[in-house]
């Protein structure tokens, strides 16, 4: 059966009513969640994890990848009137689009952010469709040793490659593939590094590391910052239709935008905000306006706003195809992938086709339902922005152990004392996720290493298995050697750059939260 | 502003040396547990211990590493945090913790929801607690009813629904 026959399957999944149920919340939480500053679709899909357990695992993927696109489109709200990006992949749109909101073009930006997003959504879909059945032709003939070094390449890319500081982004990662030992041993049953108590037998709940790392760490950093930012939300004066003009300067930047967002997010290359960060680039040189950048240029929104939403189309191509991450959004994703016994990767295509189409299928659908929600209704989102402080980040720790409770509300007890082990290390990860901020350390690498970490040791111990412990095995195939150079020049090249003093411009690059 | 050295003095940064002092306690943690670990022979050359090993020399060689990059100052510059917001908000998430079993979700949730906003400078305790127990009194609804997702009951909880029960029953049997 040709792709097309399989997305035509999967439209028809996506359009049964209780799909279309799970995607409208998705976007709509999504939304709200890109929309508020300090939360992310990371920390949402994390926290619905224990909610979902129950649920239906088609409609609770859908749900998530609704998230996962609507968090795209809120953020650029949150950038455009309040100068704060709502989520990381947004800050760049705040350049332009927060001047133009000044001088009273706030709609035009909104408009152009949201159409833009819906058509790179739409081209980076249909990519996503037609790309996907290849690299899972091509993935079928990996070997554990292929996964392996496909693994150690993800590692250095999500921790190594960006970012200011190659060491900061690696301790990160081994903090997270040492929380990933925890637990019992999948393969021999042996129990390691749990000390004796029995909650962590299971490993380190996902859910908790990621809520603690986002929520309590973002608001402990926010609550302890010496200044508080005066911040203020800019009315949307005018109209919000684009004028002939607005669309003439917007739609080929859309469509740059989309072409770079796509395989960045596509090839293990980084997050959305290294995206939309290259995209503004682009735009500044290819604007026949670029006098008006710095002070409200419409093509600076339009390009990183499309190249962000289409690079959150292109992580699901290694994500679905290979069971490769590659942002943390995604790694969280893969997790509840794993909630349900499913596995992505080549064999998802072929066991559970179905599923992944009605997938596929139901972000076309959320996507149209994003710019319902996010064009006419951008009222509702901007109310969300004048919620006072102390109320929404109460209201935001309430939900974020609402969650962990969810996931394991075992009693522990200590003497005469009743009390619940998983909330005290959400405590503790919170503490940590403060001190990483505090310190220049980022957060994704940290998820990505729990998650991936044991998969990338199950992958080595079976190729060591095959070889009879002999380490050759690892570099014996040409994908794998392929994979290692590109890991090696992606380790390096950073480094080089930094040391000839072109380091600001890998930091701006930071992937960091989504 | 900054209390960690910056590029221009030089100066070995303190809190920098902790970090790698903790890393290779972390380093040292992991060796140790993992020598402990009794291996069958079948597992000896690659085992579970095979990727611990890896991870605790990952972890030593970042220990170093950190150590130089704490000597040469290039830890970004910092600001210096209040710490007083911490203490409420760390205060209520201990809270929460210790009251869950004895109290419910509703009350230890809403004292974690008032002490959080006591952080962020809303001190008026006598409207935030009942704000935020009546909140996650909501959440528990929704959740724990709703959803069935397993949040602890206590006495609020317990009282509550049995008189929605008895105002269910009373108007059913009116």
């Amino acid at each position: 059966m040709g792709t097309f026959d399989l997305l035509l399957q999967g439209l028809l999944a996506a359009m049964e009513p209780m799909n279309l149920v799970y995607a409208l919340i998705g976007v709509t939480l999504g939304t709200a969640v890109g929309v508020l500053p300090g939360i992310g679709p990371a920390l949402t899909v994390a926290l619905l994890l224990p909610v979902t357990y129950r649920l239906d695992p088609a409609g609770s993927l859908i749900m998530f990848a609704g998230i996962y696109y609507g968090g795209m489109y809120g953020g650029s709200t949150t950038s455009i009137l309040l100068n704060t990006p709502g989520e990381s992949a947004s800050i760049v749109t705040a350049l332009e689009g927060n001047r133009m909101a000044r001088a009273g073009r706030g709609g035009p930006a909104l408009a152009t952010a949201a159409i833009g997003s819906f058509v790179a959504g739409l081209i980076a879909t249909l990519l996503l469709a037609f790309i996907a059945p290849w690299v899972v032709r091509f993935a079928l003939s990996f070997g554990p040793a292929d996964y392996f070094a496909l693994m150690v390449l993800a590692f250095i890319t999500v921790s190594a490659a960006f970012g200011d500081s190659a060491l900061r982004g690696l301790t990160a990662l081994f903090i997270g593939l040492a929380l990933g030992l925890i637990g019992i041993d999948l393969q021999t049953g042996q129990t390691r590094l749990a000390f004796g108590i029995p909650d962590l037998f299971d490993g380190i709940e996902v859910t908790t590391l990621a809520v603690a790392l986002f929520a309590i760490g973002e608001t402990l950093k926010i609550a302890c910052a010496p200044t508080h930012l005066q911040e203020q939300v800019e009315a949307v004066k005018g109209s919000v239709w684009m004028t002939i003009e607005d669309w003439k300067r917007s739609w080929a930047s859309w469509l740059r935008g989309t072409f770079i967002g796509f395989p960045i997010g596509a090839m293990p290359a980084g997050g959305a905000d290294v995206a939309s960060f290259l995209s503004y680039s682009a735009e500044k040189s290819f604007s026949k306006h670029p006098e008006e950048f710095g002070t409200g240029a419409i093509e600076g929104v339009a390009g990183p706003e499309a190249a962000n939403n289409a690079s959150a189309a292109g992580t699901l191509v290694p994500l679905l195809t290979l069971g490769l991450p590659t942002t943390a959004t995604a790694a969280i994703m893969l997790a509840g992938f794993q909630q349900f016994g499913l596995q992505p990767g080549p064999l998802l295509f072929v066991n559970n086709a179905s599923l992944v189409w009605a997938l596929i299928a139901s972000l076309l659908v959320a996507n149209l339902m994003l710019l319902v929600l996010n064009l006419p209704l951008i009222g509702v989102w901007v109310r969300l922005l004048t919620i006072p402080k102390p109320w929404l980040y109460a209201g935001i720790l309430s939900f974020a152990t609402l969650g962990t409770i969810g996931a394991n509300a075992a009693v522990m007890r200590i003497g005469g004392l009743a009390f619940s082990f998983e909330l005290l290390l959400l405590l503790a990860f919170g503490v940590l996720g403060y001190l990483l901020r505090r310190f220049g350390y980022p957060i994704a690498p940290v998820v990505v290493g729990l998650i991936l970490g044991p998969m990338a040791e199950q992958q080595l111990r079976r190729a060591l298995a095959i070889s009879q412990g002999d380490p050759a095995i690892l570099f014996a195939s040409p994908v794998a050697m392929v994979l290692y150079t590109v890991a090696a020049i992606a380790l390096l090249l950073p480094l080089f750059l930094r040391l000839r003093g072109r380091g600001q411009l890998l930091g701006q690059l930071a992937t960091d939260e989504d | 502003m900054t209390d960690g050295g910056t590029n221009a003095t030089r100066r070995p940064d303190g809190a920098a040396l902790v970090i790698a002092v903790v890393l290779a306690i972390l380093a040292a943690v992991i060796f140790w547990q993992t020598s402990q670990m009794r291996v069958v022979a079948v597992y000896a050359r690659v085992g579970p211990t095979t990727f611990p090993y890896i991870v605790a020399t990952g972890l030593a060689v970042l220990a170093v590493a950190t150590v130089v990059s704490a000597l040469r100052g290039s830890f970004p510059a910092r600001d210096k945090d209040n710490y007083g917001p911490m203490f409420w908000i760390l205060g209520g998430l201990l809270a929460q913790m210790l009251l869950l079993f004895p109290a419910g979700f509703s009350i230890a949730t809403g004292v974690l929801f008032a002490l959080t906003a006591a952080g962020f400078g809303r001190r008026r305790f006598w409207m935030t607690l009942p704000a935020g127990i009546a909140f996650a009194f909501v959440i528990w609804l929704i959740f724990a009813r709703g959803l069935q997702l397993s949040l602890p009951t206590g006495p609020l909880e317990s009282a509550l629904v049995s008189a929605f029960g008895a105002l269910a029953a009373s108007v059913g049997a009116a």
